[in-house]
């Protein structure tokens, strides 16, 4: 195509039959064609190369993890991930108390940060004024640059302390007698818990909720809002029935993200949980996540069964966080592609 | 019907007020941790951190080693991440239009970009540590420059797929090879937002602690060996807050307000560096 036009304008010194040219391609018409085009490919394997380092390594992560595992596996099976007994003395391992550890403080940090971020996106995107959009969507993403280890110092030296003090006694009262959730609430108020490590977490996962939350909630299309305002809707039903829905799978990724953050968060949780392989009745009392288990215990066992039953337990967390993740991209892809082609 | 009426205005302005209480409720907690980090930083704050190496149970000191370790293993894990980030997201963004590779490596890609960081140093334990036979600053690097490269492939990506194609047909019509085009044209055009990415990415890894617990460990005394254990701020943080000694606990606010204002500084800098870019 450009070759006639090449040719017309650039008197060439040899002529080349068509064949030959079109075999070369585009690119300069010169004899260092040759070593632009065998640098392109260089570049473009080297490049092709670091991808795949990416993808390799997910699998080398899971790989050396499974392989790093494998006494754990011979000494206790498959019965590991379902036994509640942790006891490095007489080399019984059984992964059940930091499973449940972690699956109940991202429980309690999704039921508290889930409702706090819709209402922060909500805040952002239709209330708050211009001026003030910028600063306050910037406070809230500061929270997620807050170094892991400050929340769990917070946790344990101001949060703690406070929280045994007022907000303890005051959850027993309120929710202390009510059939079946009651005894959740029930101990003795020491600040240190389960409790403690989902709230911190819930303050934790607010900024990638709420992110997520409010990126979804700026691709509605004004013309539905508007026309929803139109007929006498109030903000809040303009929102509640008009945006929700049309973002939903997009809000459903977003909290999927939140989990899968809550799931591994580690230095926050190792200071206010309690360390304790336990699963209790109430969530005042200590437990221990996964990888608040890794945290503390994994430079003093010395005992390769031991070992590797904490490396079989980052191994639960990482497939845990692994599926959680996929599905949260998952489903924030499919609403970015499905962008304006719903009704 | 004007009871109706006065319902949904009512649970109209409810629900606003909630809303407004929820941002109250995030902006609480931010200035509660940002206030009590400050109060009990400042004041233990003083020029012996800087001189002094950190001190055994019950006597003063600073936290000498352990800045000086972490500005080396964060440092390294920057410079041999930054290369294979860019790379890596030069691929996606330049030649992954097609073909299932880039896709998949792009999924993956953000999976990584929150996989828990614990992990990662759990991995690097495994594969280097555990074959070495010793813990060291290498070893810490590998696991912050894991965590890293996902966040450079990102921004990189996003940042390439802003350049209109217009600009890389020019280049391409004035006779440069593909491999000129993306990394003296495009590449350069965006050099703003990838240097934002890059910020990012040290600004998370600076303050992840988990990760360095099974690779770089912790060193009491002056070390500039990477080869062996390393003092690192994050770490010397958890160690000293966790003890039951005064003096300990001291350094490690210190310690806690050195690493904050390092993240948030890089934060605002990476900010004012994109916004900058933007404009142009």
């Amino acid at each position: 195509m450009s070759a006639s036009l090449a040719d017309s304008t650039f008197p060439l010194p040899v002529e080349e039959d068509e064949p030959k040219r079109a075999e070369r391609g585009p690119g300069p018409p010169s004899a260092s064609g040759a070593a632009a085009r065998w640098q392109d490919a260089l570049f473009e394997h080297t490049t092709r190369f670091f991808a795949v380092f990416v993808l390799v390594m997910l699998l080398g992560i899971i790989l050396a993890l499974a392989y790093a595992a494998i006494p754990a596996m011979q000494a206790f099976g498959p019965a590991f991930f379902v036994t509640n007994v942790w006891n490095p003395v007489t080399k019984q391992f059984g992964a059940l108390a930091p499973i449940y550890g972690t699956l109940v403080t991202s429980a309690i940090a999704l039921l508290i940060g889930v409702p706090v971020s819709f209402g922060i996106a909500l805040f952002l995107t239709e209330m708050c004024p211009v001026v003030l959009k910028r600063p306050l969507g910037t406070a809230v993403e500061l929270l997620a640059a807050i170094p892991s280890i400050i929340y769990g110092m917070w946790g344990l030296f101001v949060f703690a302390p406070f929280f045994a003090d007022y907000i303890q006694p005051l959850l027993t009262k309120i929710f202390g007698n009510i059939w079946l959730i009651g005894p959740l609430f029930q101990g003795a108020p020491n600040g240190i818990g389960i409790l403690s490590a989902g709230i911190i977490l819930s303050v934790m996962v607010i900024p990638f909720i709420s992110s997520v939350m409010r990126d979804v909630f700026e691709i509605v299309p004004p013309v539905l809002k508007e026309s929803a305002y139109g007929i006498g809707c109030t903000t809040w039903e303009v929102v509640w029935n008009v945006v929700l829905p049309y973002t939903k799978v997009g809000v459903i990724g977003g909290i999927m993200l939140g989990l899968g953050r809550a799931l591994g968060e580690t230095m926050a949780v190792t200071f206010v949980i309690g360390n304790a392989y336990r699963i209790s009745r109430s969530l005042y009392e200590p437990g221990n996540s996964i990888a608040s288990a890794l945290a503390n215990e994994f430079n003093e066992a010395a005992d390769p069964v031991h070992r590797a039953s904490l490396i079989a337990l980052g191994l639960v967390l990482f497939v845990l966080t692994l599926i959680v993740l996929a599905a949260s991209r998952y489903l924030i892809a499919r609403l970015a592609r499905g962008e304006g082609a719903k009704t | 019907m004007r009871d109706r009426y006065r319902r949904r205005l009512f649970v109209n302005r409810f629900n606003l007020v909630m809303s407004l209480a929820t941002m109250a409720f995030g902006m609480i907690f931010l200035f509660w941790i940002l206030f009590i980090l400050f109060r009990d930083g400042v004041s233990a704050l003083s020029a012996t951190l800087f001189t002094e190496m950190t001190p055994p149970p019950g006597s003063a000191g600073g936290l000498a080693n352990a800045i000086f370790g972490s500005v080396a293993i964060v440092g390294v894990a920057t410079v041999v991440s930054t290369p294979i980030g860019i790379l890596a997201g030069i691929y996606l963004a330049e030649f992954g239009k097609t073909g299932w590779l880039a896709k998949v490596t792009r999924f993956i890609n953000d999976i990584l970009l929150s996989a828990p960081s614990i992990i990662i140093g759990l991995f690097v334990y495994t594969i280097y540590v555990m074959q070495v036979g010793h813990f060291s600053g290498w070893a810490g690097s590998a696991a912050l420059g894991l965590i890293a490269i996902p966040v450079v492939v990102r921004t990189t990506e996003n940042m390439l797929a802003l350049v209109p194609s217009s600009l890389r047909e020019a280049a391409v019509a004035l006779g440069a090879p593909m491999w000129k085009v993306i990394l003296m044209v495009t590449l350069r055009a965006v050099r703003g937002g990838v240097i934002t990415g890059v910020l990012l990415a040290v600004a998370r890894i600076s303050g992840e602690t988990a990760p360095l617990l099974f690779t770089a460990l912790n060193n009491q005394f002056w070390s500039a060996d990477m080869n062996g254990p390393m003092a690192n701020l994050p770490v010397v943080i958890f160690q000293f807050a966790m003890s039951p000694f005064e003096d300990w606990k001291t350094l490690a606010w210190a310690g806690a307000l050195l690493i904050t204002l390092a993240v948030l500084l890089l934060n605002i800098l990476a900010r004012t560096v994109f916004r900058q870019s933007a404009v142009r």
